[in-house]
C-alpha cells in the first residue's frame, strides 16, 4: 500500500446524505476480477445526469470528495473504494461513515475523514464559491486546512501509523503466528470444521 | 461487572491484545462467494501465501448465478468468468465450494445455517455485509471488505477494535400477520439508517424470543440496515433444536459439550449497554418502505409522509429526493401503490418458511393481471423442501414464476432486474436506487405483504384478501 502523509487538491462537494454502496459502484460493475478500472463505474446512475457536480468541468481533476452523513452505507464492496481510488480521489471528508466502508477504506489507503456538518458546509460553499480552491488533508498534524480554516480531526494512532508508514496489515499479522498457533491449538474440539465434508441430516 | 454476549464472544476470540493496537480476534468461519473474493484470491497468490484454514472455509455462488437454465453455461460472460475464478481458486487453494446445480449451493447466508456450520458463540465472516445474519445463533458475525478476506484467507484472523453494544427490547407479542420483517423494518425506521453504527445489536425480549429461528434470521439480517456490523440473539433452545442433527452439528459427547458451553452465552443480569432501545411487539403492524434507504419506511396503512415536516434539514431533502426517484406524492396512502413486479427471496426471506407463509395467502388466489412475481428460493435445499411440501405448484397455480436459488432480484447481478421505472413490493433488505436494475423502484416488505400485494396488484396485507374473489 502506499503511504499516507499528507494531501493537498481541490474538492468535488457531494450534497447527499445516505450515499450507499450501491450508488457508489452499482452491482454491474463489481464483476470484474481486477483491482483497477473500476472508475467508469463511480456514481455511475447520477453521472447520466449531465447536472451531476461530477460532470462539471470543473470538477476535473479533483481529488478530495466532501459528501454528507450515512457515506458509504449498504453492501461491503471494497469496490467502492477501489472506484474512488480509480477514478483520482485521495480523501473523502463526510460527517458520519458506514463502518464497512470507512474500514476498508483506511486498508487501502483512501482517507475517510470525519468532520462536524458545520464544517462541511463550509468546505460545500468555498468549493462551490470558489472550485479552484485547495483543501489539504494532513494526517501528521491530523488536520484539515482550506484558506484560513484549520481543523483537527480524529483518527487513532494506529491506524494513523500503518498509514503513515504504507504497511500491509497482513504481514503485520504474520508478526504474531506463533500466538496464532497457540490460540489454535486451544480451540473447543465442538467447533465445526468445513472439511472434511459432512452429509445427511436436515434441511 | 458482567458481560453482554458480545464481549464475551469477543473475549473468546482475542489471539492477541497490546496497547493502543487493535485486538487480533480469531475466525472461527469464513464464508466466501464470487463477488468479493477474486482480488483476495490474487493477493495471496502475488505474496506467495496460502490459505491458512481451508477447513475454516466454506465457497458458495450466489450473486451471480442464473435463476433459470442453470444447467446450460451462463449466458452473461462477465458473470461466467467471475464464477470461473471462484471454482479455479477454490480448487488451487484447496477450498470447499458449492457449485450452482450442487444440492447445497444457494445464498452464502441460507446455506450456513442450513448446513449446521453457523453455531452459537462462534466468529463468522463473509465478504458481505449481510453477514449479520448468522448473528441469530448467538455467533458474532459480520461482512467484511475484500483486503480483509484476503486478511483471513491468510492468517485466519483479523486486527479489530472492540464494537460498542446495543440493546433492542422488543416486549409484548406480535399480532397476527406482523412477522419478524417487520419488526425489523420498524426497528430501523425509528433508529435510523445511521443509528446502528459502531454497535453490535443484540435484539432481547419477549417477542424475539418468541420468534423462530427463521425469524431470528431476518431480524439479525437487516441489522446492518441499520448501521450496525453485526446483530445478535443469544442461543436458547429454539437454537439448539434447529442446530441438532444437521451435516456440521456436533454429535454424541461433543453435542453435549457445545450445548453446555452454549448455555453460557447470555448477557449478565449486571451487563451494561452503551446504548439501549425498546419496541412494543403488540403496536406493530405490517411495515413497508416508501423511500430509497430502509429508514425511510411506515405502517402499511400510514400515507406517503410529507418531507415538508421533517425537521432534520438532509433527512427532509433525502426525503424529496426519494419521493422524487419513487414517484410518489406526499400524502398519498400506501396501499394505493401499485407495482409491476413481486420479488419472494433473499437471504432476509427466502427460507423454508418465508415460502410456506406467502404459499398459505397465495393458495387458492391468482397473481393480478400485469404483475410479474418470482420466486427465489434461497438455497437449492430450500427448494427442494418447497417442491417436497407442494408450494411450488402453489406458486405456479397462482401464476408466480419458479426459480432456481440464489441472490437473484435483490442486488440484479444476473438477468433479474426490474426496468427503468419499473416498481417492485420486494422481500429483500435494501431498496436504494437502482438496487434491483437501473431506475428500478423498490418497497422492502414481509412475504406476507409480498403475498398479498400480488394478488391485488397494490400493496395490501393478507387481511385485504378478504374481499378479493378466490
Ligand atoms: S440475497 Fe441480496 S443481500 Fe443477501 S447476500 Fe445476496 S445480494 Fe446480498
Amino acid at each position: 500500500m502506499e503511504a499516507f502523509i499528507t494531501h493537498t487538491g481541490r474538492m468535488v462537494p457531494l450534497r447527499r446524505s445516505n450515499v450507499d454502496t450501491d450508488q457508489i459502484i452499482p452491482a454491474v460493475y463489481l464483476k470484474r476480477i481486477t483491482r483497477d478500472g473500476f472508475e467508469d463505474g463511480l456514481f455511475s446512475a447520477w453521472r447520466n445526469d449531465p447536472e451531476f457536480v461530477l460532470n462539471a468541468p470543473e470538477r476535473a481533476g479533483a481529488t478530495v470528495l466532501v459528501a454528507g452523513p450515512d457515506f458509504g452505507t449498504g453492501s461491503s464492496r471494497e469496490h467502492a473504494v477501489w472506484a474512488l481510488q480509480n477514478y483520482g480521489f485521495k480523501a473523502v471528508i463526510s460527517p458520519r461513515f458506514a463502518d464497512i466502508f470507512r474500514g476498508n477504506s483506511l486498508k487501502g489507503g483512501l482517507l475517510t475523514v470525519e468532520l462536524s456538518q458545520d464544517i462541511v458546509d463550509k468546505l460545500w460553499e468555498a468549493t462551490e464559491k470558489d472550485p479552484q480552491i485547495e483543501v489539504t488533508v494532513d494526517l501528521q498534524t491530523r488536520t484539515v486546512s482550506c484558506a484560513d480554516l484549520v481543523v483537527p480531526f480524529d483518527i487513532d494512532d494506529y491506524t494513523r501509523w500503518r498509514l503513515l508508514e504504507g504497511l500491509d496489515d497482513i504481514g503485520l499479522t504474520l508478526r504474531h503466528e506463533g500466538d496464532i498457533g497457540t490460540f489454535e491449538s486451544n480451540r473447543p474440539l465442538h467447533l465445526p470444521k468445513a472439511l472434511p465434508i459432512a452429509v445427511g441430516g436436515t434441511t | 461487572m458482567g458481560r453482554t454476549l458480545a464481549e464475551k464472544i469477543w473475549d473468546a476470540h482475542v489471539v492477541r491484545r497490546a496497547e493502543n493496537e487493535p485486538d487480533l480476534i480469531y475466525i472461527d468461519l469464513h464464508l466466501v462467494h464470487e463477488v468479493t473474493s477474486p482480488q483476495a484470491f490474487d493477493g495471496l497468490r502475488a505474496a506467495g501465501r496460502p490459505v491458512r484454514r481451508p477447513d475454516l472455509t466454506l465457497a458458495t455462488e450466489d450473486h451471480n448465478t442464473p435463476t433459470l437454465d442453470i444447467d446450460k453455461p451462463i449466458a452473461d460472460p462477465v458473470s461466467r468468468t467471475q464464477i470461473e475464478a471462484l471454482r479455479r481458486n477454490a480448487a488451487e487453494f484447496g477450498v470447499r465450494i458449492h457449485s450452482l446445480g450442487d444440492i447445497d449451493q444457494g445464498i452464502v447466508h441460507v446455506v450456513g445455517p442450513q448446513l449446521g456450520i453457523t453455531q452459537p458463540g462462534m466468529t463468522i465472516v463473509c465478504g458481505d455485509s449481510h453477514t449479520s445474519t448468522h448473528g441469530a445463533f448467538g455467533a458474532l458475525a459480520f461482512g467484511i471488505g475484500t483486503s480483509q478476506v484476503e486478511h483471513v484467507l491468510a492468517t485466519q484472523t483479523l486486527p479489530l477494535d472492540p464494537p460498542k453494544t446495543m440493546s433492542v427490547t422488543v416486549d409484548g407479542t406480535l399480532p397476527p400477520g406482523v412477522t419478524a420483517k417487520d419488526i425489523i423494518l420498524a426497528v430501523i425506521a425509528q433508529i435510523g439508517t445511521g443509528g446502528g453504527q459502531g454497535y453490535v445489536i443484540e435484539y432481547r425480549g419477549e417477542a424475539i424470543r418468541a420468534l423462530s429461528m427463521e425469524g431470528r434470521l431476518t431480524v439479525c439480517n437487516m441489522s446492518i440496515e441499520a448501521g450496525a456490523r453485526a446483530g445478535l440473539v443469544a442461543p436458547d433452545d429454539v437454537t439448539f433444536d434447529y442446530v441438532k442433527g444437521r451435516p456440521h452439528a456436533p454429535a454424541g459427547a461433543e453435542w453435549d459439550a457445545a450445548v453446555a458451553a452454549w448455555r453460557e452465552l447470555y448477557t449478565d443480569d449486571d451487563a451494561t449497554f452503551d446504548k439501549e432501545v425498546t419496541l412494543d411487539a403488540s403496536a406493530l403492524t405490517p411495515f413497508v418502505t416508501w423511500g430509497t434507504n430502509p429508514g425511510q419506511g411506515a405502517p402499511l396503512g400510514a400515507n406517503v409522509p410529507d418531507p415538508a415536516t421533517i425537521a432534520d434539514e438532509s433527512e427532509r431533502t433525502a426525503a424529496e429526493r426519494a419521493l422524487e426517484y419513487m414517484g410518489l406524492t406526499a400524502g398519498q396512502s400506501l396501499r394505493d401503490i401499485t407495482v409491476d413486479t413481486v420479488f419472494l427471496g433473499s437471504c432476509t426471506n427466502g427460507r423454508i418458511e418465508d415460502l410456506r407463509a406467502a404459499a398459505e395467502v397465495l393458495r387458492g388466489h391468482q397473481v393480478a393481471e400485469g404483475v410479474r412475481m418470482l420466486v427465489v428460493p434461497g438455497s437449492a435445499r430450500v427448494r427442494l423442501q418447497a417442491e417436497s411440501e407442494g408450494l411450488d405448484t402453489v406458486f405456479k397455480e397462482a401464476g408466480a414464476e419458479w426459480r432456481f436459488a440464489g441472490c437473484s432480484m435483490c442486488l440484479g447481478m444476473n438477468p433479474d432486474t426490474l426496468a427503468p421505472g419499473e416498481r417492485s413490493a420486494s422481500t429483500s433488505n435494501r431498496n436504494f436506487e437502482g438496487r434491483q436494475g437501473t431506475g428500478g423502484r423498490t418497497h422492502l416488505v414481509s412475504p406476507l405483504v409480498a403475498a398479498a400485494t400480488a394478488v391485488t396488484g397494490h400493496l395490501s396485507a393478507p387481511a385485504d384478501l378478504a374481499d378479493v374473489e378466490q
